[in-house]
């Protein structure tokens, strides 16, 4: 019965390489405007990872121009991503950096992890 | 034409439209249902379609169950249900199949939802129960008093309280089909539909479209 759902889910997206909590990515999604498709890029640091099939997503999070943080939370499965860039990774101790709201300007560095 | 099935509930899963927008899918197993009797107002006094569903050994069902199918040829099915058509076209023995349902129609969707049990006035109707605080002690889920005192002296009948609940027949109106897959017998419903994982379920076209 299980393998009956999987066939209608949506397959992983090959484009999306494996997210860990603390990647600089860019994701690349899809947007609609009329008729016309473009792709947007949105930069920023994985703050946040749930698994869990269908259902799983991610934020990212970016400051933006005068100090403002976005995040973004993205469905890894959902069609309107286009791929996923990771740009580098980082060294973290914990898997959900919530503490990266409270910080700002240079604090938000995170350590460099090489692999 | 009749527009009905019998089904099975496999489960909830979440898919994406064109747009990329994810929304609750409920897949249901759905035919292929054969049409066991055809009855009408002639013989009957009304008119409807008998569909059988769920192929088994034919030592699970009785002689005369048996001998029902076999007046059309039928293999041996499990459940039979009747659905109400005003015009019954179909004769015994033709097939029903998942694509009498097309993407983007309604359906009603029955189903005998989860039994719970013996349950207490919280669960069953939302009673909103005793404080949690202020020195309570064993109140937190009571249900109140029932009545008045001496007028009425005594206890509604209707009046709602602790007692069985689940395992009824549930209908969900008006849920969108947004999948057919007649050669797998698949249909999956936006939403939820009554019932466990692997319950039996019929599908109707929707009263209220």
């Amino acid at each position: 019965m299980t393998d009956l759902l999987k066939s209608v889910e949506a397959p992983a997206n090959p484009n999306i390489p494996d997210l860990r909590p603390g990647d600089v990515v860019s994701v690349h999604v899809r947007i609609k405007e009329g008729e016309r498709e473009r792709i947007q890029e949105f930069k920023g640091t994985v703050i946040r990872l749930r698994k869990g099939g269908q259902d799983a997503n991610f934020t990212v999070r970016r400051v933006a121009t005068n100090g403002i943080g976005v995040e973004r939370t993205f469905l890894l499965r959902s069609p309107r991503l286009d791929k996923v860039v990771v740009e580098r990774h980082s060294q973290i101790r914990r898997a959900q950096l919530y503490f990266m709201r409270a910080l700002s300007g240079k604090q938000t560095r995170l350590k460099q992890k090489f692999n | 034409m009749l527009k009905g099935l019998i089904g099975k509930k496999i489960g909830m899963t979440q898919i994406f439209d064109d747009s990329g927008v994810a929304f609750p899918v409920t897949l249901i197993e759905a035919g292929p249902c054969y049409v066991t009797q055809v009855r009408r107002p002639e013989s009957e006094g009304y008119s409807a379609v008998q569909l059988g569903f769920g192929e088994t050994h034919p030592k699970r069902l009785s002689g005369g169950e048996l001998g029902h199918l076999k007046v059309g040829n039928l293999p041996p099915m499990r459940f039979l249900r009747e659905f109400r058509t005003k015009t019954p076209e179909l004769t015994v023995g033709d097939v029903v199949k998942a694509d009498v349902f097309a993407v983007g129609e309604r359906v009603d969707v029955i189903g005998t939802s989860k039994g719970k049990g013996f349950a207490g006035g919280v669960k069953r109707y939302h009673f909103s129960g005793g404080p949690k605080t202020h020195g309570q002690s064993d109140r937190h889920r009571a249900p109140g008093s029932r009545s008045s005192g001496t007028t009425p002296g005594r206890v509604y009948k209707g009046s709602r309280g602790a007692g069985h609940m689940g395992d009824d027949r549930v209908t969900v109106q008006s849920l969108k089909v947004v999948m057919v897959d007649a050669e797998r017998n698949l249909i999956g419903v936006h939403g939820a539909v009554p019932g466990p994982k692997g319950g039996l379920v019929m599908i109707k076209e929707a009263r209220k479209q």
